[in-house]
């Protein structure tokens, strides 16, 4: 366990998807997590968390592509699906780190590039605790799943079963 | 006497005030925010009132507090507590999921198994490793290792990375570790049920135990590791590290009836800032007759202190600086001596100062290292007899040495099992006097008559940082936490204002 090297076994794509399900449309990121584990897709490990510390580094180990699903507060609606670079937070906040963070969290700790990543972002509007899903945020979140799909089936493509050796 | 919401649910006691807590004209003062705080976890800010000359004239730190934790709560039935407390702090969900269990085995009159009671000790070990390997490696390092005036690009988690490669992995590792204890025991990553009222609903298989076995002494090297260089950082610049905004004041824990550090179980025990023992063997069930909680106009978060000795001498710290100081000893032999030679280093005094947070720090994540080695050597871990009940009653007081602090679950289920009052005192409340008085003291000694830069403003976050205050706030959404500085003129106008957008800020 106490390593770098990627476990056994690594799905070869991730989706790692980050929020409360308590908190109003914050619950997006689990939401979408849920739906995607229900789809059973083959070689995809779903992976769902409240929000991004620097050890989710370790669980890029291993991956051929990286998918992280979060809500956002503020941007373009229903959802923006863009590549992510490896950058250092200039909020430099411990409350969560960016998923870029995560990404130049992993260069540092491993010396590597981390797997290609992309962001989903999908607008959400209150965040309040105990508030159910708004409806515009649902029907954000149908409309990125359905954006994602093809993103997830690339990648058990022939030849890409497998993630590339340690 | 009454439980708190027996009388005055909003707290109660006067506004007693406190030396730059508040300024006499203020409106003729500048104010400077810092909001929100770099690498606290939650909401806060500190405004300071400067005059014209730019002499401190008051500063305040202000934390936006939960607030609909009982409208959440109220009307669930008892059961889901222990799960659903968990949506409240990213940072701490297994705390709170403790807590509230115990509060549980009050309300179904249950005495735990000893399984039961092992399998959460080590759930509870798990989290103060991963916390606190955390703060350690990933917050407080950039501020102890660079130094408070380094640049803002080195200050944080990837700056570590970058200059202290094996530093920064031993940490994510030592983190990794704690939470693969959680996961074994809780059943899952995030989200889980492990503690459940009266007891757990799973106990340790033999391949999980060999799983946690198989890395376990190589987590205690580590944690022996971290207290040498924390205690080295401390000895290397003694001066710095003594008077950074220190104060003196009470300290406030449970420890175990035989006055050895617990954390998970025991009696509230207060010490003054001289060492002396103010109150022993406190009954955490009727805590309210030791602690009560103040309201000031000015904070959404209220101040606790000591009833015996009223708000303005009972205000006290919690947290490792203050459970390693309360107690007698700690019952595992690398912790022990560890905590020894830093109450050596006080040479027969309590340390009072808020960088000496980190040393301690890492004594308690050696102890709960050792811990969780003994107890994976433990065969009740292995038992099947989960679960206990007994009387049944009203009221539930859960109370638990999270990692930053006491933390006091209390609530009063009705006999159709549904929670109709919740209260909790979470650690960064006990802590908020505190935390005012070392920002006062670093204000007074590095702010006043300068020019205010940034390095400046950095020190005022290092010394809350040392006390790792952490929110119910579990809400992270991308876009929420850009970093703002205002300088605001007494009339209210905002002079000036710096927000560093980051990559989130713009989805």
């Amino acid at each position: 366990m106490l390593s770098l090297q990627p476990p056994p076994g690594a799905a070869p794509l991730l989706v790692l998807a980050i929020g409360n399900p308590s908190r109003g449309d914050d619950a997006l990121g689990p939401l979408a997590a849920q739906r995607l584990v229900e789809l059973a897709l083959p070689g995809v490990e779903v992976l769902t968390d409240f929000q991004l510390q620097v050890e989710h580094a370790l669980d890029l180990l291993g991956r051929i592509r990286v998918v992280f699903i979060d809500a956002a507060a503020s941007g373009g609606a229903p959802f923006e699906l863009r590549p992510l670079a490896p950058a250092a937070d200039a909020r430099h906040s411990s409350h969560s780190l960016s998923p870029a963070a995560v990404l130049e969290a992993y260069r540092r700790l491993t010396g590597s590039e981390p797997p290609p990543s992309r962001l989903l972002a999908i607008r959400g509007h209150d965040f309040e605790l105990g508030a159910p899903l708004s409806s515009a945020a649902a029907a954000n979140l149908d409309a990125a799943l359905a954006a994602l799909m093809p993103a997830l089936q690339v990648a058990v493509a022939p030849g890409h079963e497998q993630p590339p050796p340690a | 006497m009454l439980p708190p919401w027996g009388d005055s649910p909003q707290g109660e006691g006067s506004t007693m005030s406190f030396e730059l807590e508040t300024a006499a004209n203020a409106e003729h003062l500048r104010r400077v925010a810092i909001d929100p705080l770099s690498r606290v976890e939650g909401h806060g800010k500190v405004t300071l009132l400067l005059d014209e000359d730019d002499h401190v004239a008051q500063v305040r730190l202000h934390i936006v507090e939960f607030r609909g934790f009982e409208k959440f709560i109220q009307g669930r039935p008892y059961w889901e507590v222990p799960v659903m407390v968990q949506r409240l702090c990213g940072i701490c969900p297994v705390s709170h999921h403790l807590a509230a269990a115990k509060a549980m085995d009050m309300i179904v009159g249950a005495r735990l198994t000893p399984t039961a009671e092992k399998v959460r000790r080590l759930m509870h070990y798990g989290q103060i490793l991963q916390s606190h390997a955390l703060h350690f490696f990933h917050l407080a390092s950039p501020d102890l290792l660079f130094g408070f005036d380094s640049e803002v690009a080195r200050r944080n988690v990837v700056g570590v990375a970058a200059e202290q490669p094996e530093l920064a992995k031993k940490g994510v590792l030592l983190r990794k570790y704690g939470q693969e204890v959680i996961r074994v025991t809780a059943g899952k990553r995030v989200h889980g049920t492990g503690a459940i009222p009266g007891g757990v609903n799973k106990a340790l298989t033999v391949e999980e135990r060999e799983y946690l076995q198989e890395d376990i002494y190589r987590v205690v090297g580590w944690s022996r590791e971290a207290v040498e260089i924390a205690r080295r950082l401390h000895e290397s610049n003694r001066r710095l590290y003594d008077g950074f905004g220190t104060f003196r004041s009470s300290m406030l824990s449970i420890v175990a009836p035989d006055g050895a550090l617990d954390l998970y179980d025991g009696q509230l025990r207060a010490r003054d800032a001289d060492g002396r023992i103010l109150v022993d063997r406190g009954d955490c069930s009727r805590y309210w007759e030791l602690i009560v909680e103040e309201v000031k106009p000015w904070s959404y978060m209220k101040f606790p202190f000591l009833r015996s000795l009223g708000p303005q001498e009972g205000w006290y710290k919690v947290g490792p600086l203050a459970r390693v100081q309360n107690c007698d000893r700690i019952d595992t032999p690398l912790a022990d001596a560890a905590r020894r030679a830093f109450v050596d280093f006080g040479a027969g005094r309590p340390v009072h100062s808020p960088l000496a947070y980190h040393w301690t720090r890492m004594i308690e994540m050696l102890a709960a290292a050792e811990q969780i080695k003994d107890l994976l050597h433990d065969d009740d871990l292995l038992g099947t007899d989960l679960v206990t009940q007994g009387a049944r009653a009203e009221r539930g007081v859960g109370v638990i040495e999270a990692p930053r602090g006491t933390l006091i679950h209390h609530y009063r289920v009705d006999e159709h099992d549904q929670v109709t009052r919740a209260n909790l005192i979470v650690s960064t409340t006990h802590n908020n006097q505190a935390m005012n008085e070392a920002i006062r003291q670093v204000a007074r000694t590095y702010l006043d008559g300068r020019k205010l830069t940034e390095a400046l403003l950095n020190h005022i976050e290092v010394a809350i940082r040392a006390f790792d205050p952490c929110l119910s706030c579990a809400t992270h959404a991308l876009g929420q936490m850009p970093l703002a500085v205002e300088l605001v003129d007494g009339g209210g106008a905002t002079i000036d204002r710096l927000v560093k957008a980051t990559e989130a800020t713009r989805c």
